[in-house]
């Protein structure tokens, strides 16, 4: 498969679920002055998964491996979205009528419009469903 | 070499039964004539020396245990005077006061005896260099393998615990061919190698590890010997027996008690009779030469089961099968008994996470609760929340099947439990009942 332009690098970092543990990826992305663009954190019982699109991506898995962290590589896709009433709906609507599950999903709302990261189970035919229906991929390089 | 000293290793069982119990009629006859203790001991169980008739006789004697060690601390239980004393070790006590063994020059001379035959046993002798990471000091480890490393005419690397990265270069540069130390030690090792980048398999000359003072198991053993390109021994004592004392020879099927030394019974830890050959129970043992401190019917608290019969090396010597558990480690959760080994065999069949654990007891309500912290291994980590919980599912499932209680599993970052250079402390018991 060749390199998409609109598949991003996530990294996911598993981190247990007690005080200190997002300060600690958070001063290891600043020590290696790593910006973060957008973040989530999703909570199980006991540990968690912290989700961010960097700007150096490949730095902070090494940066965090080092430390001993378990930090992997997730390929996701940004669709920008209206920042108004509706924005949501209009993206949504073309991934489920392209049948593409999301498996998860967060979003920021920034200065030129609404960003909406998704880990879609097949990221092929999701860029290909968005494109069909009209919506905005964000290339990755905009990012990293 | 086939064995340090075969006329001994390779009786007859006959001779070797009728040598047992000459050695006890001995022991016995002494310590009813000069220690008040056994004297004492066995007028309260009216059995006087002469109603010792046979081997089996030795049923009618009481038992010790480790709390004599510590009522009569630090030295009411020796049978002879500081003079004849060439050496003292110390116990930690993990639990109140620590016990103290004491050594004449005769019970040195057959602790390293046993050690030499153990370590040829495992194929081990002249032109081998033996890294002994035991600790040296108090502890019997480091010291009991060194003289007995010695004795074989090996040349030692007396590395004791700690400085891991020190420890490694050593074995690289000083082409170690073996190792003594605890498996989870050894493991250690293993993680900090392969930090620095080096392959114990590939990059060191290491062929052999004498591996004890904890229980292990034998999934352990496989993923120790296919990682790290090794034949990983078992090797069983306490400081009450001397140290490590007894060592699986090639054939990796429990380790030899020397019969002229030591004579094991194992028994129902509840009727307290003893079982057939091959059934798991309590053991204990009568160390049948030792002056300063005889151990007679000791109940140790280690839980194995024993094979009598001749060992294809040629030994005549009875096998002790690897320790199962201990009864005094043993877990009570909810009614059910629950060793730490049981634990660790079923982490061993699950890839998705590492080798090393940790217990902790609560008590919840009325009900003991149990949670099992393991270390998600790099491999298996999943950006997918669904994945990580049908890890954690997948462990409390095989845990509970194996223990049949249910435990509660938590995932944690790999390299946050505790490491363990000597004694693995895997259980935190907080019920306070």
């Amino acid at each position: 498969m060749k390199e998409n332009k609109f598949v991003i690098k996530q990294i996911s970092v598993f981190s247990e679920n007690k005080p200190g543990r997002l300060a600690a990826i958070a001063r290891a992305l600043q020590e290696e002055k790593i910006n973060i663009m957008a973040f989530s954190i999703a909570e199980a019982d006991g540990f968690g998964v912290v989700r961010a699109l960097v700007d150096k991506p490949k730095k902070a898995h090494e940066k965090l491996g080092k430390l001993g962290f378990n930090v992997a590589f997730t390929d996701v896709i940004a669709v920008q979205m209206k920042d108004e009433p509706g924005g949501l709906y209009e993206t949504a609507r073309i991934l489920g009528e392209g049948q593409i599950n999301i498996e998860y999903a967060y979003a920021y709302s920034g200065k030129e419009a609404a960003v909406l990261i998704l880990r879609v189970d097949n990221v092929e035919a999701a860029i290909a469903a968005i494109q069909k229906g009209g919506g905005t991929l964000i290339e990755s390089s905009l990012f990293q | 070499m086939r064995a340090w000293d075969p006329r001994i290793e390779e009786m007859p069982k006959a001779d070797l039964a009728a040598m047992q119990y000459r050695l006890l009629k001995t022991l016995v006859y002494r310590l009813y004539s000069f220690s008040p203790f056994f004297h004492r001991r066995m007028e309260e169980s009216r059995v006087h020396p002469d109603d010792i008739r046979s081997l089996e006789d030795i049923r009618k004697l009481p038992f010790m245990y480790k709390r004599d060690l510590r009522d009569n601390y630090p030295d009411g239980l020796f049978v002879c005077t500081q003079d004849d004393l060439v050496r003292y070790h110390v116990s930690s006590g993990t639990t109140g006061k620590p016990t103290v063994v004491g050594y004449t020059e005769r019970d040195l001379e057959n602790w390293t005896a046993s050690l030499a035959r153990g370590l040829v046993s495992c194929g081990l002798g002249r032109g081998d260099v033996i890294q002994v990471s035991y600790g040296y000091g108090l502890f019997t480890g480091g010291l009991g393998l060194h003289y007995g490393a010695e004795r074989i005419g090996a040349t030692v690397l007396p590395t004791s615990v700690g400085n891991t990265e020190r420890q490694i270069e050593l074995m690289q540069d000083l082409k170690a061919t073996a190792i003594a130390c605890t498996p989870s030690y050894l493991l250690h090792m293993g993680e900090v190698a392969e930090k620095m980048g080096v392959s114990i398999k590939d990059d060191t000359l290491l062929k052999v590890g004498i591996l004890g003072a904890e229980p292990w198991s034998e999934k352990m053993r496989q993923r120790i010997q296919e990682w790290l390109g090794i034949r990983a021994y078992d090797i069983y004592g306490t400081s009450e027996l001397s140290g490590p004392m007894f060592c699986e020879c090639t054939e990796q099927k429990g380790f030899h008690v020397w019969g002229d030394l030591a004579y094991v019974e194992i028994l129902d830890p509840e009727t307290l009779e003893p079982l057939p050959a091959g059934e798991r129970g309590e053991m204990v043992i009568t160390m049948l030469q030792k002056e300063a401190l005889p151990m007679v019917r000791y109940r140790i608290g280690d839980i194995s089961a024993i094979d009598d019969s001749v060992c294809a090396c040629g030994r005549t010597h009875p096998r002790v099968q690897r320790i199962t558990g201990r009864v005094d480690d043993m877990l009570i959760i909810r009614g059910i008994n629950v060793f730490p080994s049981q634990i660790e065999y079923a982490l061993m069949s699950i890839p998705e996470v590492g080798q090393h654990f940790q217990i902790i007891v609560d008590r919840k309500g009325a009900l003991d609760d149990m949670l099992v912290q393991v270390e998600v291994k790099k491999e298996a980590f999943s950006d997918k929340i669904t994945d990580l919980m049908s890890i954690r599912k997948k462990v409390e499932h095989k845990l509970k099947n194996i223990l049949n209680v249910a435990v509660n599993v938590e995932l944690v970052e790999p390299g946050s439990l505790p490491r363990f250079e000597g004694k693995a402390k895997r259980v935190i018991d907080r019920r306070k009942i």
